[in-house]
């Protein structure tokens, strides 16, 4: 019967589709493609951070054996393809012409038979630099004597700076400020938030192929948009878009690195079209790390005014945003800082005003999200570490003041002084049960105790809200592409299920979970419902995963689709059934007339019918497809409790426990859920403690690869405790918010909060991540706290 | 560059091949025998996405040459799955929900099929002390941590040998 069928739908812990082919070595990643005939290309890359190009000459590694061809950015400048537009209309250089503006820099693209002839071919190419003065820190880059880094569009921008944004109330603000420096308290400090890299274990590359005879490129891409990918080489290559096909098959992690378009999928491409053959372009660690899209680099200063019992009033915030060499930031176009300006988090500020200053320096170019939506981890970072330094100034329990300043329940749906109106949330709710969790109370009192023998013990709290699941198309874009997304459904003639979206996963579980929504809408078992994604030449049209958007824009496209199945189907079950459509009731897997249940027709019964005896007035066949714009954004939240014991006699931060409450709404599948919660507060992990790119004067990369990037692996990482809390989304089909990057987004603030805490009582207010053992120790001997 | 006629026993088949002397042994297992289920994720040996097992034990396989390889006996992922009955290793994964996007497991699981060969019982440290060597950056190790038990218990409780190529352990 219908409820016996109806298994796993939503809120049960299916187990995943997709692990069938991963557990046996059967996924297939776009290094596994191979082609007959297919050559492969490596790049050529700049030494120096800054420097003019003499000269570039092939001749010794056209030599080569194996080599078939070099091409150099005079080469691509002939076809009109030296310079690609990025994400946030700028220019950026696929092979430098005369002068690299980073260390790693493409200069060359070599082509050969084999990986190692291609790299022989590397090293062959002679290229003459004359280098030039470097600019690493983005202050230096504003002094009135920097070079100027782009002189190829001095034109339009005459200075290093990319652009001045501001959002917000500034007289209002200002005059918040006044009040609270008269009669309240006023709390200031400045933050760091590091270059890091979203480093998914596997990195980026491409298999181009090109067939001159059909004028068909097909091109296997890590990418986490394949559609919007699509539209962009048609337009830069001047292709015919219905010619191209991408796919995006098994990807080895995102996490936002697989959303620009890099060069060396640009070289494979113009590869390919010159050679006829398919030509293979996957670039090494080191490359990844040193050349592709890093995140945040955010220089922040912030500023709270407060009454003096705590209450906030004002929030006021200036950031030195370092974008590199070219500005690839990956954002929206109406948002050239992303979505900071949620800078206000969970609490009810009635000012605030944020400006942004974006520059240029000799470093890679990026911008992208690691793991979050457009710039929200490093406003929840700002929030969350304010809070704690005003409780802090105000000698408060961080808890405390949280709870008197946050949003409460029946505020929402709430407008912010910056202009989002957040959807729902029960901020104090998940709150008071991270603290129940771990019981609060009990270890401040242990706190204490310890502080009293001399050991150090802090407690960190981050209580943050996201913003995610972009559009509305109105506001988001990529490209001029609006933000919405999709689902097709084929009801085959014997009640199984093909369906397909235009979000593409890279880990997430897509293929279980869009299965779940279905089959809950139309009441059968996902195990008949099989997902497909990453092929634009049968995946509707798509923005991608990124920004936690798929659940919350594809997912409802999906649940859509699946209910204009469901309403097809009543259509024919009237007809079975010789009752009208207003005579029908549902339940799950089956219409039924009402008052009589023993008469229904099964899903399947009508999927058939709709092929072999479909009512005469109906199209015949059972599917339907959805274009989900959604009316608003998705407000995740949670709170986060972090206990950290730390060592006097090495500086190094023990945590001891992580109490994470998140809250997304409706949960489809619990296990999916966690395993993403457990994986984002490791990458929350990561640039709290260990990640961070670092430069020498010189714009040497430091930390290029896996020996000195440090990402964590199962020692660092603790064992992570879960809870959660239920606020349904008002908009959203079925309630859901999107939760692949909460816990990153909010577990960095916890740590280093924690760190602070623990340090709080010899006057330590902040201390910028990475937080790593020499930075605490050279505290502790500072304060005369270090023990053998 | 001299070119050195290799065989080499891979999950039970002889593989025979001419490789380079610079040849690395993931990219002839990858490229040259089409196993692909073997990953590549670094070039500094870090991340432990090639691991194999050679001789028995958990072995980077871009940190060793082909010619290095002549003579021996390997398995990779593509060896656990027997007479199509999963390993309890891939079973944990599954159950336990210890993958996500699948480019770090086989690596991460044949770590921890040497890791049980040698220590058929491990502590919750003990298979974190085990694993250190490969990275994950989906799943934050705690479900990785449970599969492994899983995998353990199932082992021992069956008694069963588990697959090995050659000697097995250490």
């Amino acid at each position: 019967m219908a409820t016996e069928v109806f298994k796993h739908g939503l809120g049960e812990p299916y187990k995943r589709k997709e692990d069938a082919r991963f557990i046996r070595g059967q996924g297939n990643y776009v290094d596994d493609v191979m082609l007959p005939g297919m050559l492969y290309g490596d790049i050529v890359r700049s030494p120096y951070a800054h420097a003019l190009i003499k000269n570039v000459d092939i001749s010794e590694a056209m030599k080569v054996p194996g080599v078939v061809a070099v091409i150099t950015g005079k080469d691509l400048d002939a076809a009109g393809l030296a310079w690609m537009p990025t994400l946030s209309a700028d220019t950026e250089a696929v092979l430098a012409l005369d002068r690299v503006h980073f260390q790693m820099q493409e200069v060359a693209f070599v082509v050969a038979t084999s990986r190692y002839a291609a790299a022989d071919g590397v090293a062959a190419v002679d290229v003459d630099y004359e280098p030039l003065k470097v600019i690493v820190d983005p202050k230096k880059a504003l002094d009135p004597d920097a070079p100027l880094l782009r002189p190829d569009k001095k034109d339009k921008q005459p200075t290093n700076q990319i652009y001045h944004w501001e959002t917000g109330d500034r007289a209002g603000t200002d005059a918040a400020f006044a009040e609270a420096e008269a009669n309240g308290v006023v709390v200031k400090q400045d933050m760091f938030i590091p270059r890091i890299h979203p480093a998914p274990i596997e990195t980026c590359g491409c298999v181009a192929d090109y067939h001159k005879a059909t004028g068909k490129l097909t091109v296997w891409l890590t990418s986490q948009a394949p559609h919007a990918h699509r539209t962009l080489f048609a337009i830069v290559a001047g292709l015919p878009e219905h010619r191209i096909r991408i796919i995006s098959p098994d990807l080895g992690g995102g996490f936002g690195n697989k959303v620009p378009i890099y060069p060396g999928y640009v070289c494979a491409v113009v590869a390919s079209l010159t050679t006829g053959k398919p030509v293979k372009w996957i670039e090494d660690r080191s490359e990844n790390i040193s050349s592709t899209g890093f995140g945040r680099d955010y220089h922040i200063h912030a500023e709270i005014a407060a009454d003096k019992d705590g209450t906030v009033q004002a929030l006021k915030v200036y950031t030195l945003a370092d974008h590199g060499a070219f500005d690839a930031a990956a954002q929206p176009t109406k948002f050239p800082a992303g979505l900071f300006h949620i800078c206000t988090g969970s609490y009810d500020f009635k000012h605030a005003f944020v400006e942004v200053d974006a520059v240029h320096t000799n470093k890679a170019p990026g911008g992208i999200a690691y793991r979050c939506s457009f710039r929200v981890t490093e406003a929840s970072y700002l929030i969350e570490r304010m809070m704690d330094t005003l409780a802090h100034d105000l000698g408060k329990d961080p808890a405390q003041l949280r709870l008197q300043n946050f949003i409460q329940p029946e505020a929402f749906p709430y407008r912010s002084a910056l202009d989002w109106t957040f959807d729902s949330g029960n901020y104090e709710g998940a709150l008071k049960l991270a603290m129940k969790n771990v019981d609060y109370e009990g270890l401040r009192r242990e706190q204490a105790e310890k502080r009293a023998r001399g050991e150090l013990m802090g407690i960190g709290i981050s209580s943050f809200t996201e913003i995610v699941g972009a559009g509305p198309g109105k506001h988001f874009d990529i490209a001029g592409i609006q933000m919405f997304d999709s689902c097709e459904i084929r009801v085959h003639p014997t009640g199984k299920i093909l369906a397909r979206i235009g979000v593409q996963t890279q880990g997430q579980g897509h293929e279980t979970t869009f299965a779940q929504i279905i089959a809950a809408e139309l009441g059968m078992s996902p195990d008949d419902v099989d997902v497909e994604h990453g092929d634009t030449d049968t995946a509707p049209y798509g923005l991608g995963t990124y920004a936690s958007r798929s659940t919350p824009v594809a997912g409802a496209a999906t649940a859509l689709a699946a209910r204009k199945v469901r309403d097809k189907a009543k259509k024919i079950a009237a007809y079975l059934l010789e009752v009208g459509e207003e005579d029908l009731e549902w339940e799950p897997g089956r219409f039924f007339v009402k008052g009589a249940p023993g008469k229904g027709k099964t899903i399947q019964e009508l999927a058939f019918a709709a092929y072999t005896n479909c009512p005469p007035y109906l199209e015949p066949g059972l599917e339907a497809v959805n274009y989900y714009d959604p009316p608003n954004l998705t407000y995740p939240f949670g709170s986060y409790i972090c206990v950290v014991d730390i060592d006097r006699g090495t500086g190094q931060v023990h945590i001891r426990r992580f109490m994470a409450v998140d809250d997304c709404g409706t949960i489809i599948n619990p296990m999916i859920v966690e395993g993403q919660i457990h994986g984002g507060l490791t990458q929350g992990l990561a640039p709290a403690l260990y990640e961070e790119i670092t430069f020498d004067d010189n714009g040497n990369i430091l930390t290029g690869n896996f020996q000195d990037y440090l990402i964590p692996t199962s020692m660092e990482t603790p064992h992570w405790e879960t809870d959660k809390t239920v606020t349904p989304s008002p908009h959203h089909p079925i309630g859901a918010k999107g939760v692949g990057e909460s816990a990153t987004v909010g577990a960095p603030q916890a740590i280093a909060n924690a760190v602070v805490d623990a340090l709080a009582h010899v006057g330590v207010r902040h201390i910028d991540i990475p937080i790593s053992p020499w930075k605490v120790w050279a505290i502790l001997n500072e304060k005369g706290l270090t023990a053998d | 560059m001299s070119t050195h006629h290799i065989s080499v026993t891979i999950n039970g088949t002889i593989y025979e091949g001419d490789v380079d002397s610079r040849m690395l042994l993931v990219h002839w297992i990858r490229d040259g025998l089409r196993l692909t289920g073997t990953h590549i994720g670094c070039d500094t040996s870090a991340c432990g996405a090639c691991t194999i097992l050679v001789d028995g034990k958990a072995t980077k396989s871009c940190t060793m040459f082909a010619v290095q390889a002549d003579g021996r006996q390997i398995m990779t992922v593509e060896g656990l799955e027997q007479n199509d009955k999963l390993h309890p290793l891939q079973e944990g994964f599954h159950e336990k929900h210890a993958l996500q996007c699948g480019y770090c497991t086989p690596g991460m699981m044949m770590t921890s099929l040497a890791l049980l060969q040698r220590n058929p019982n491990p502590s919750e440290h003990e298979i974190r002390v085990g694993i250190s060597g490969n990275l994950c950056r989906c799943t934050g190790y705690v479900n990785i941590v449970k599969a492994i038990q899983y995998a353990a218990d199932k082992m021992q409780a069956s008694e069963q040998v588990p697959v090995t190529a050659g000697e097995g352990g250490e």
